[in-house]
């Protein structure tokens, strides 16, 4: 019913998507499997008109089609339901349903109408009980998932994309949105299905696609009895080639971090590890395994019940106490989190520990102006301008400056999510050497990502997380990548 | 109208070369961002001198322009500080008022002129201070606490007034000294003007406290997790601009030689216009104390032409809205350019 054939997408940089196929029939569940960065997302929003592909056909009912936006896939009977719902909190539940085809005359919105519409969708899929006339802002994430099926029907939608649906539920909401799941099928609607979870594609999905940095590496696999070491190696046989430095010439010190049962409720439960001076510990899981929010606790940045040592002593005061206490985090969203973006290079180094520069209040410009030169040279920014605006820089070398502003002062810790997001492969070697000396100088390093080699390959220990609990501690040598996706994805503690 | 430079300068991805080294010569005209903010000026002086030859550029008029740009320029240089710090504050007029009533009531005025400044200082300080632990520790939306202080700070004016006008004790007329003492042929207040002026450009690209103004407005998140605490600094950044009024309370105090609860009406429109002039992002994180006087200057010098001439004062009005919108429109396409 629908294909897709050669599609390639490039962005400024990336060649997110090169040359993807994918053939989905009526009334299949067809399963989407790839790493982080493989390309599903993008795939995802060419079939919702958000992007344009820059070559290759998509035929829906054999007529060549072209979404050029997201009213034209709408038309076309294509709708998306994303990771992030994209519902609005202060609408009720029919308005979400009908958000942009109002049951309306003359700009006037038939509320009865509406409502009457909505309340049958909801029937339909199993849910009467959610009113109408709620406002999405008071259902649950389960509901919420509900009104956005209801929205896709609503449209009378032909191909359904669901972008990790059960990432926010709960055990038996997924046998909901599966029962959910086979009526529509069983009606003629296809459905793509992107999960990390292999269990839940072999109990839903019919036939899977695999793609690998953004190619379709295997098309069509039977979902029920493709053997999972199969798609895992389809997954992972990688063309990207990792350079690590070689692990010599660190000796693990004494111990800098200790945490002790952490747990925030929802998010993660019962986590304990310590890092050494000079240990390098790796958390690898999936997005939602509570790995960056075991970060965010550990620095104070985010409420958790446990303790946190930092060389045997409790700080247990927020952001400020712990950067204070030798602490620094790089974190995951480089841009929103991490860098000024409107100012220089020197400003962005030097935020973290102003104080070191100034008498009173007063900067010293002139030297916070040498260290940021110093640190820029170290390691290796360029252009070596540290008085440019930071924007103007690389992903590598932005995400340069914000480790550079931890080498400052006396950290003693180092927390680092996804440090090599975004940055290209040669960037990535360098990054990971700076890391590397990082370590040697005897800080301690808390490494979090999502891509299992780097993990491997960079950290000494290595805690792998599933749902929010440590299901596997040990060291990197003793791993291989497709261990710790097996039990990622499966979650057999080995 | 700002950093004309910047928006020529090419955007490298991260590649060393020939641009680079470009770069650092166009900074050097940095100063170049304010060009067309003195372009306006310069304009607005050449219609005064050709409309009215005769009084324009006499010594007077320059002096009252400057003295009539005192009290909101002080002001203005708190304004300034509250929107690159990513919040705004509306409550600046009223706090104003609040303190010239405070330091004018029979009760303070036995004290003398000296603790009569000091008074004006303290309470617009603290009134700033309330509304800044409502906004970084109760979580208020600048525009609703300010708005909030604004009309309680009125209130309490005229209810401490009695609605009515107190006037300048001749013991106490030193502090109107301040208005009709004159060094170099200039008031007093003119100079205390350009101290506040120049102590807040000082602050804000000398010191810990400026850097970190930039951080919080520019990027929150990203300056709590460098370990700022941006709580406690969103609170000092209104306690900042209160006191600066606590200084136009005095300055106007000079000028009326009275405290009033009708003070500095609608004062905080005329600072956040100069403010958004001058080039300062309403969004927080970029702008400056030159660019923010500029604007007010601007504004006076409309004023002043408008009264010269004798034209009606509601077209002075439609003049500054136009001038916002363009300054707005103008920068709007600077930061388009810039956009990577």
């Amino acid at each position: 019913m629908l294909v897709m054939q050669g599609i390639v997408k490039q962005f400024p940089g990336v060649r997110a998507l090169d040359g993807v196929d994918l053939d989905v029939r009526a009334g299949e569940v067809h399963c989407l499997l790839g790493q982080n960065g493989a390309g599903k997302s993008t795939l995802i929003k060419v079939l919702a008109g958000a992007h344009q592909p820059d070559e290759g056909t998509i035929t829906f009912d054999g007529a060549v089609v072209r979404p050029g936006s997201p009213i034209d896939a709408i038309r076309l009977g294509f709708a998306t339901i994303y990771q992030e719902l994209d519902l609005v909190d202060g609408l009720s539940v029919a308005e979400n349903i009908f958000l942009g085809h109002e049951h309306a005359r003359l700009g006037f919105v038939n509320r009865a109408a509406a409502n009457r519409a909505a309340a049958q969708v909801l029937a339909r899929l199993g849910h009467p009980e959610i009113r109408p006339a709620t406002e999405v802002g008071r259902l649950s994430p389960a509901a919420k998932q509900v009104v956005s099926m209801a929205r896709a029907l609503s449209h009378k939608a032909r191909v359904i994309i669901m972008d990790e649906p059960s990432a926010a539920l709960a055990h038996d909401e997924v046998a909901n949105l599966f029962r959910i799941i086979r009526e529509l099928t069983a009606e003629g609607v296809a459905v793509v299905y992107i999960s990390h979870r292999l269990e839940e594609i072999r109990e839903i999905g019919d036939r899977v696609t695999v793609l690998k940095d953004g190619r379709t590496v295997a098309v069509g696999l039977p979902a029920r009895d493709t053997p999972t070491s199969q798609i895992v190696s389809l997954m992972t046989g990688r063309n990207v080639e990792y350079v690590f430095p070689p692990r010599q010439g660190r000796e693990p010190g004494e111990e800098v971090l200790r945490v002790e049962n952490l747990s925030a409720p929802g998010v993660f439960s019962d986590v304990s590890f310590s890092v050494r001076a000079g240990e390098i510990v790796g958390l690898a899981g999936l997005v939602g395994s509570g790995r960056s929010e075991i970060l965010e606790a550990v620095y104070g940045a985010r409420p958790a019940s446990g303790s946190v040592l930092l060389s045997g002593r409790s700080v247990r005061r927020g952001v400020v106490g712990t950067v204070r206490n030798g602490m620094g985090l790089a974190p995951e969203e480089r841009k929103a989190q991490a860098l000024l973006l409107d100012q220089s290079v020197t400003a962005n180094i030097t935020l973290g520990t102003l104080p070191e520069f100034a008498r009173l209040g007063w900067l010293d410009r002139g030297r916070e102006r040498a260290e940021a030169r110093r640190l820029a040279d170290l390691l290796d920014i360029r252009p070596p301008d540290p008085e440019r605006p930071i924007r103007t820089l690389s992903g590598g070398n932005q995400q340069k400056a914000v480790l550079a502003r931890w080498l400052l002062g006396s950290r003693r810790l180092l927390l680092l999510d996804e440090p090599t997001r975004g940055v290209d492969v040669g960037a990535r070697a360098e990054l990971y050497a700076v890391i590397h000396d990082l370590a040697k100088k005897g800080i301690g390093v808390l490494l979090v990502s999502s891509e299992v080699p780097e993990v491997l390959g960079l950290a000494d220990r290595v805690l792998v997380l599933r749902e929010g609990r440590v299901i596997h501690e040990g060291a990197a040598t003793e791993l291989d990548e497709h261990r710790v996706l097996d039990m990622i994805m499966n979650g057999e503690a080995a | 109208m700002s950093e004309p430079t910047k928006s020529q300068a090419p955007v490298g991805e991260g590649r060393a070369g020939p641009l680079g080294a470009t770069v650092p010569a166009l900074r050097g005209l940095g100063e170049m961002r304010h060009v067309g903010l003195i372009g306006a000026l310069a304009i607005l002086v050449v219609v005064g001198l050709v409309t009215r030859p005769d009084n324009f550029a006499t010594a007077s008029n320059l002096i009252s322009i400057l003295s009539l740009a005192a009290t909101i320029g002080v002001i203005t240089v708190g304004a300034t500080f509250v929107i690159i710090g990513g919040g705004i504050d509306l409550s600046v007029g009223a706090v104003m008022a609040l303190a010239s009533v405070w330091a004018t009531t029979l009760a303070t005025q036995s004290y003398g002129p000296v603790v009569m400044a000091i008074c004006a200082v303290i309470v617009g300080t603290g009134a700033g201070l309330v509304t800044g632990w409502l906004i970084a520790y109760g979580r208020l939306v600048p525009f609703i606490a300010t708005l909030a202080m604004l009309v309680a700070a009125r209130g309490l004016a005229q209810r401490m007034s009695d609605r009515k006008t107190q006037l300048i004790q001749p013991e106490n007329s030193a502090l109107v000294d301040l208005s009709t003492t004159r060094v170099l042929g200039i008031p007093l207040l003119v100079y205390i003007f350009a101290l506040v002026v120049v102590l807040g450009w000082v602050l804000l690209n000398r010191t810990t406290f400026g850097r970190r103004t930039y951080a919080v407005g520019g990027n929150p998140e990203a300056a709590r997790l460098a370990g700022i605490d941006v709580r406690r600094h969103t609170m000092l950044l209104y306690a900042l601009s209160g006191l600066c009024c606590g200084i136009a309370a005095i300055i106007i105090m000079a000028r009326t030689t009275t405290g009033s609860s009708t003070h500095g009406d609608l004062y905080e429109l005329d600072a956040i216009a100069a403010v958004i002039i001058g080039g300062t992002l309403l969004t927080g994180g970029r702008g400056t104390i030159i660019g923010s006087i500029l604007g007010l200057l601007i504004f006076t010098l409309i004023t002043n032409l408008f009264i010269l001439n004798g034209l009606n004062t509601s077209d002075q009005l439609i003049a500054k809205g136009l001038i916002i919108v363009i300054a707005v429109l103008l920068q709007r396409r600077n930061l388009k350019e810039r956009a990577p």
